[in-house]
């Protein structure tokens, strides 16, 4: 397990690395001169020739690629992703001030996903071409389709502006005012809950399927164990890896859906931030929100690798 | 032994003769619902090619006199803010889902195909290069790095394409790969290796296409996939424009009436829910038709 542990750590850091390329040259890759990474075109207007080359010196812009990227991955160690060519300020305390509402909505759907959507597809699985079966066959597959941000209209226009149950817009800290808060996010959260719901219980639901056919569970069957045993100590956890795997999938795909809700709910979160900037041309925010996503990302793959371990050994000795 | 019990003795012991396209038909027409979504795929093919010839009035013509209507004999879904007829709008939108759909697809599944041959076929260094590669690419959120691309490359119809086919390529990169690298243990590529064909002509004649079922699959079951992130960048105003009618922008322009004219923001969107569950569903149907051994692969 010690081995595992740390080829994974190693992969995780290669890997990383290589994120870090992509996001740089991303931005350097921009048609036209990286220089309007820190200049308005108003502000090229302005000024001289002179001057553009002179700033251009100051921030290293004229020396070779590699140079410049090591230079800027030591800044973003440091917590320094630059600077908002908007508000002038650093763009990393923007982040700081937005990933926690992201990381709030997106950890909150994320663990609702797995706690209702794999019983669910269990569920499923076990009483297979029953009533309960197709009931959840078939959320799970309106819940892969609908689009969330039409989602989040339609419960707005029904609990918001038709029933006014819940608030429809915005973010208020929980540690500000923690009723008002939970008000706000159980629409949003309930949205991007909604497609990782669904396809983990379709994976669950097939992948039981699957292992529900293997001899050991049936030799389970037949040694008189209860249902019970047979599905939970027998069954699932060979039924879980493919699941697992599904959910180191899942947080990418609420990042990005966390994107389409901020913007339909009005939340002041990082995928808002992101489309803010690519609006704004603040190249430099987006090019923060898309590496420290990654990275979250990346963490958590890793833990759940980790625990892949503890779900099959062949792993650990592998 | 007679002639004719010898005959029937050959009968019996013949294999069970398995017509290939009639298991599949079988299967693939077996449930109703692949069906129904088989005839609003076609449905969605013809709106996408001749729309004007189906939508009752142009798309883009406003006309400041019937704005924001509500559904009438003349407009059935009403007007919008423009005066422009919405279900002639949605109908429109049609022909972009499913340009940016195909050609998304294609450009994901051609590159992740490409790259995931490569990698399993090669092995060693070129694989765990190219797979590295491929792992950072999963650890952007597909949305998040269609928008970088899209801040890249500017807007357009074609950058947004662009933008979802390469975020969308590491999935079909990883089954590809996986599917080489067993693939190219069969015995009738070391005869092809033995006879003397290059390595681009074994990879492309002899491993390529046995790899192919599930790939088909898979790019069935994503074409649902790839017109919601469509919509969804849409949706945010992102790459696709003006005169360019889509149905995630119709979503948002409809949104701000949406206390007075809800149909306005939820009609574009049921036309999105009922394309993509179209496609999950000839998808689903296609996988257990070809081969079922992938339920619950992807």
């Amino acid at each position: 397990m010690g081995t595992y542990i740390v080829r994974r750590i190693l992969q995780m850091i290669l890997v990383l690395l290589i994120v870090t390329i992509i996001v740089f040259l991303m931005i350097r890759l921009l048609p036209g001169d990286p220089i309007l990474m820190y200049l308005t075109s108003s502000d090229l207007e302005e000024i001289t020739q002179e001057q553009v080359d002179a700033i251009r010196h100051d921030l290293g812009l004229d020396r070779p690629l590699f140079v410049q990227y090591f230079d800027w991955i030591g800044n973003v160690i440091t917590g320094d992703l630059g600077n908002s060519i908007i508000h002038r300020g650093k763009v990393g305390d923007d982040i700081k001030r937005r990933l926690p509402i992201t990381l709030h909505l997106g950890g909150l759907a994320f663990i609702i996903s797995i706690v209702i959507g794999i019983p669910m597809g269990v569920i499923a699985a076990v009483r297979r071409g029953t009533w309960l079966d197709n009931i959840l066959t078939s959320l799970g597959n309106l819940g892969i389709t609908i689009p969330v941000f039409w989602l989040g209209i339609l419960l707005i226009y029904a609990f918001g502006l038709k029933l006014d149950w819940l608030p429809v817009f915005g973010y208020t800290s929980p540690f500000k005012d923690f009723a008002l808060n939970t008000q706000q996010i159980i629409l949003p959260v309930f949205c991007l809950a909604v497609p990782p719901i669904a396809s983990a219980v379709r994976l669950t639901r097939s992948s039981m399927l699957e292992v529900m056919r293997q001899d050991y569970v049936r030799t389970a069957w037949s040694k008189g164990l209860r249902e019970r045993a047979v599905i939970m100590k027998h069954a699932l956890k060979n039924g879980l890896i493919p699941v697992v795997t599904l959910k180191g999938m899942t947080l990418a795909a609420i990042v990005g859906g966390s994107v389409l809700v901020e913007t339909v709910f009005s939340i002041p979160g990082m995928g808002r931030l992101a489309v803010e900037g690519l609006f704004s041309q603040d190249y430099a925010v987006v090019q923060g929100v898309i590496l420290v996503a990654s990275i979250v990302v990346l963490v958590t793959n890793l833990l759940i690798d980790l625990s892949y371990g503890w779900l099959d050994p062949r792993v650990r000795y592998g | 032994m007679s002639e004719e019990a010898k005959q029937s003795l050959e009968f019996s012991e013949a294999p069970p003769r398995v017509n290939a396209l009639r298991r599949f038909l079988k299967v693939f027409l077996g449930r109703p619902v692949v069906v129904i979504g088989a005839f609003i795929i076609l449905v969605l093919l013809i709106l996408a090619i001749i729309p004007g010839w189906i939508a009752p009035y142009d798309p883009n013509k406003q006309d400041l006199s019937i704005v924001l209507l509500q559904p009438n004999a003349e407009h059935l879904l009403g007007t919008d803010a423009l005066g422009r007829d919405l279900l002639s709008r949605i109908i429109f939108g049609a022909r972009t889902a499913v340009m940016v759909g195909v050609v998304a697809l294609g450009i994901a599944a051609i590159s992740g195909m490409i790259l995931g041959l490569i990698a399993g076929y090669f092995g060693g260094i070129t694989y765990a290069i190219i797979m590295r590669f491929i792992d950072a690419l999963m650890a952007f959120p597909v949305m998040l790095l269609a928008l970088a691309i899209a801040a890249l490359l500017g807007g357009g119809l074609v950058n947004v394409m662009i933008a979802i086919g390469v975020g969308m390529m590491s999935g079909y990169a990883r089954v590809m790969c996986g599917q080489a690298l067993s693939v190219k243990e069969n015995d009738y590529v070391l005869a092809a290796r033995s006879s003397g064909a290059s390595n681009i002509r074994i990879m492309f004649r002899h491993v390529l296409p046995n790899c192919f079922p599930p790939m088909i699959v898979l790019m069935t079951m994503m074409i649902g996939m790839t017109i919601l992130f469509e919509a969804g960048l849409s949706f945010l105003g992102i790459g696709i424009t003006e005169p360019t009618v889509a149905w995630g922008s119709l979503v948002n322009d409809g949104y701000k009436y949406l206390l007075t004219h809800p149909l306005l923001s939820t009609a574009p969107g049921v036309a999105i829910i009922v394309v993509v569950y179209a496609f999950n569903m000839v998808g689903d149907g296609l996988r257990d038709a070809i081969d079922p051994r992938l339920r619950g692969t992807f």
